[in-house]
């Protein structure tokens, strides 16, 4: 087994704002390997943007990493000095944000924008680092890269902006792309679109992604693993293929659930009841516990003790009693 | 500046609707910046109404013995070229301050406030002739405008005063004519014209208590630069004259001993600077509690 | 690009009739003695009276009101600024250089009071609520509260009397340094506000932290990604701070001596030589609008976002 390219291990990301502390990642453990796209899924506020912060620690105030620890290409990132994770920014790892069109500098043409990164990063000058520009964004599929490389970002696309976004955080071949649901402003015709490049560049230069979703139907596309997350915590961890096939884990049933099936004759949208829990207050218990249908299975455990994370097989994790094989000796003789 | 007041005044205006005005000044109450200003403001107006009672000397009062005195225990402040006390004639200076306050102010605001709401609520010819006019105003900077205006009525105290209302006026003609066009399209007023209400009950009933925060949040950016002008114009020659104790113009003669009686621009000078920084202290803190930003 | 300016222009052309109007009003509302008084004292009574309508015929004050605007409107627009009533001097001779000197004046302080400004809005926004955020804050509550004429005094009092670095009366270039840095730090109050403001604001926008995202030094984020959009900000208010950097000029040539439009101003309302005033406010008001119309323009080609051929 090879050793995996970022390890995240009990990552602690609190938010000190004037309501109170709010644990917005709150003991998270993830690995990522080399040349792997996993794809990081869960309900908005459950803290996987966070995570993708942190990771390029970019988390602003009042939000802070108060506890774990990020390994990346056997370095610790979080012992880094400012200086040293600029660095590692750009060049090892990148990252795609939600918003393709106010993520690139209004005032600086595309072509710049680009070519920055090798005028800055590589010493090339200006004349090279354009050329190179304009490869990139042939690359990534741009119609007439000469003429919209002295673009300014208004004059393009949302689909267009984003394959600049993934010209510019490929072009220093990083190890890593961390890509923030890339494709979620997007008009749904070009979504696959995007989705594909992304894929297909990644593969190309050995790039592993981190695909940070909401969306399990862009998950089940692009991603090889899979972590969901829940209130600042991953529930499971599983291959794409395993996950959709036998989901261990009840919330991640309710997600799966929630899809709604192109063409099928009855959308399968299931609503998970509740909502995800405000992580501001200190839980006791399983924290998918007020919402979970399946509680009852495993007795008042879930109320008031935190499950592990089980091991259930290679690269297959859930944090949930429900796996825990002594509940299912006990749903065995109950049965 | 004034397009970053309006914009500020129209955020506020928001605010004061939503909370109220007693919920207002209670949270200025809790600031210390507002009560420090609030407390200079106040001695300020004691001082117009009443210095003459308490003030040590006559501050007319010339006694050439006494001349250009640095401050001691008899003269706080010192005294000046023709050792009249400095203490006594800048308290008696606070009368020019509450003046240009008031006459000023209100002559921009009322005739401002007027254009604004004949302009955006009168027909379209009024409201292009009166932009027109407001155009032209806002056309000159400032202190040429005021410059303008007192050499057509020519220089003296009031003269000053009246110019420096006049250029006030364009800055709050513009803010409630938007403020009016706004209005306007709310439902409310549209129901209160459906029920059959004139023009003149809307402006009155609907219109005008809306349109009254902003123009207080806009009076207090636009207070300070009023005295400022005024004090300036003084200083100039062009507003009030020696010997009258009007700050601006107890520098003019000041200045010529600054070598050697730094004193007497000093008592004036600050005077000037601490009522003005006062204004703005309550200003900044009835703009941060009305800031929908700052929560 | 050219249709929009000239869409401008023709937009100022009102505007400048109205300050035409403006400035004849000087001449037109102003009392009789003003020219009775240029006499007294000088002549006998009949002599004077003769006098008096002589020159009432040579300025035109014996026409009526609409022809003496459209006689003053043509030799304005002909550069004719006419002659100063108490030198007899064409105005342009006492006038010309003076507006030099008030302009090099604005010019200086405008330097100064956009780097200042401009710099410790810069530093006061990225260590917003700092310390450093605070005193910044606080010494520019000061600057907007402090008259320019009394911290002209005191900075004439700190340099010239106190620490005697500078001699009171200086020559050449050294003169311009205490007015224009009087005005110039006044100036850098309401610059490093607007600066702080547009900043904050752009700091927390997406695309700083994209930068940040690509590997980019601090500085680069601050001073190639954040600053050049802060600074649209800053310029859109540029046109007004010319406005008050004129005005302020006018004020601070009186304390200090300097031979510019202001100074002049002030003596001839005493002295009512209404052509004089005229042509100082004439050409303060017409810079200032020339001043604004460049801001504009240059407002549309610093922001690539700006379709001038629109609307």
């Amino acid at each position: 087994m090879t050793e995996p390219l970022l390890s995240i291990e009990g990552l602690k990301t609190h938010f000190f704002g004037y309501d109170g502390l709010v644990r917005a990642v709150d003991g998270v453990d993830l690995e990522v390997n080399p040349g792997e796209v996993l794809g990081l899924v869960g309900e908005s506020g459950c803290g996987k943007t966070v995570t993708a912060l942190s990771v390029m620690r970019l988390v602003d105030a009042p939000g802070r990493i108060v506890g774990g620890t990020i390994r990346f290409d056997r370095r610790d990132l979080l012992s880094l000095s400012a200086s040293e994770m600029a660095q590692v920014r750009g060049a090892e790892i990148a990252m795609i944000f939600q918003q393709p069109k106010v993520s690139l500098n209004p005032v600086m043409r595309v072509g710049r924008q680009i070519a920055e990164q090798f005028i800055r990063r590589r010493g090339m000058d200006e004349a090279a680092a354009w050329k190179e520009a304009i490869g990139l964004l042939a690359a990534v599929g741009i119609p007439a890269p000469e003429a919209k490389a002295r673009a300014y970002p208004h004059e393009l696309s949302g689909g267009q902006a984003q394959r600049v976004m993934i010209a510019i955080a490929l072009s220093l071949k990083p190890k890593l792309l961390i890509a923030d649901e890339p494709t979620t402003a997007l008009d749904v015709t070009v979504q696959a679109q995007v989705l594909a490049l992304l894929r297909e560049r990644c593969k190309a230069l050995g790039t592993s992604l981190i695909l940070v979703t909401h969306d399990l139907g862009v998950v089940a596309q692009v991603a090889d693993r899979v972590a969901v997350m829940y209130a600042g915590q991953v529930v499971e961890q599983a291959p794409v293929e395993r996950l959709f096939e036998a989901p261990e884990h009840p919330y991640t049933r309710g997600l799966l659930g929630s899809i709604p099936v192109l063409g099928a004759l009855k959308p399968r949208l299931v609503e998970i009841p509740g909502n995800v829990p405000t992580l501001d207050g200190v839980s006791v218990g399983c924290r998918f516990a007020a919402r979970c249908g399946e509680r009852l299975r495993v007795g008042s455990r879930c109320e008031t003790e935190a499950p592990p994370v089980i091991a259930r097989g290679p690269g297959l994790q859930v944090r949930c009693w429900l796996a825990d094989p002594a509940a299912a000796d006990k749903e065995r003789a109950l049965a | 500046m004034s397009s970053l007041a309006l914009e500020r005044a129209v955020e506020a205006r928001a605010v004061i609707r939503r909370a109220g005005w007693r919920w207002t000044l209670r949270q200025l109450f809790r600031k210390r910046t507002a009560l420090i200003g609030g407390a200079v403001v106040l001695f300020l107006i004691v001082c117009a109404l009443w210095a003459p009672d308490f003030v040590p000397y006559d501050p007319f009062k010339v006694n050439t013995l006494n001349r250009l005195k640095p401050p001691s225990a008899a003269h706080w402040l010192g005294t000046d070229e023709l050792g009249r006390d400095l203490l006594s004639r800048v308290l008696i200076g606070a009368r020019f301050f509450v003046l240009v306050c008031l006459i000023s102010v209100s002559i921009a605001a009322s005739v401002g406030v007027f254009l604004g709401l004949i302009a955006g609520s009168g027909p379209s010819w009024l409201d292009v002739a009166v932009m027109r006019v407001i155009d032209v105003m806002l056309a000159f900077p400032y202190i040429l405008l005021t410059l303008a205006i007192i050499a057509i009525l020519g220089p003296s105290l009031w003269m000053a005063m009246i110019s420096v209302g006049i250029a006030g006026i364009p800055g709050y003609a513009r803010l409630v004519r938007g403020e009016v066009l706004a209005v306007k399209q709310e439902e409310y007023v549209e129901a209160m014209r459906a029920l059959g209400a004139g023009p003149a009950a809307i402006m009155v009933r609907a219109i005008l208590p809306n349109v009254a925060s902003s123009i207080i949040i806009y009076m207090s950016f636009q207070m300070p630069l009023a005295v400022l002008a005024a004090a300036a114009l003084s200083f100039l020659g062009l507003g009030a004259q020696p010997p009258l104790p009007e700050w601006g113009a107890m520098l003019v003669n000041a200045r010529t001993f600054l070598r050697t009686a730094w004193w007497t621009s000093a008592a004036p000078g600050l005077a000037i600077f601490v009522s003005i920084l006062a204004l703005n202290l309550l200003g900044n803190a009835l703009r941060d509690v009305l800031d929908p930003k700052s929560k | 690009m050219s249709a929009y300016i000239a869409r401008r222009l023709m937009l100022a052309a009102p505007v400048v009739v109205g300050i035409l109007l403006v400035t004849f009003l000087i001449q037109a509302l102003i009392p009789a003695d003003a020219v009775n008084t240029m006499f007294q004292g000088q002549l006998s009574d009949d002599d004077a009276a003769e006098a008096i309508k002589v020159m009432r015929a040579k300025y035109n004050l014996d026409r009526s009101w609409f022809e003496q605007f459209l006689i003053y409107s043509a030799n304005i627009l002909q550069g004719d600024l006419g002659e100063s009533i108490r030198t007899r001097q064409p105005v342009i001779d006492e006038i010309g250089y003076r507006y030099l000197n008030t302009i090099q004046l604005t010019l200086a302080s405008l330097v100064i009071g956009a780097v200042v400004g401009v710099l410790t809005g810069i530093v006061a926004a990225y260590k917003k609520d700092s310390w450093l955020d605070v005193t910044a804050m606080t010494i520019g509550l000061f600057g907007i509260s402090m008259p320019a004429f009394f911290f002209g005094l005191v900075l004439i009092f700190v340099f010239a009397v106190w620490l005697q670095w500078l001699p009171v009366i200086v020559q050449g270039w050294q003169s311009l340094i205490l007015p224009a840095l009087t005005l110039g730090l006044i100036e850098a109050a309401p610059v490093s506000r607007i600066a702080r403001s547009s900043m904050i604001e752009v700091l927390s926008r997406e695309y700083i932290r994209a930068a940040r995202a690509k590997g980019m030094s601090e500085a680069t984020v601050i001073f190639h990604h954040a600053l050049p959009n802060a600074l649209l900000g800053v310029v859109t208010i540029l046109g007004l701070q010319v406005g008050n950097l004129l005005g302020g000029a006018f004020i601070i040539e009186v304390i200090f001596g300097w031979r510019g439009m202001g100074e002049l101003a002030v003596k001839a309302i005493q002295w009512r030589d209404f052509t004089i005033t005229q042509a100082i406010i004439l050409m303060g008001a017409g810079t200032y609008v020339l001043v604004n119309l460049a801001v504009d323009i240059l407002y549309t080609w610093l922001d690539p976002r700006i379709d001038y051929s629109a609307t």
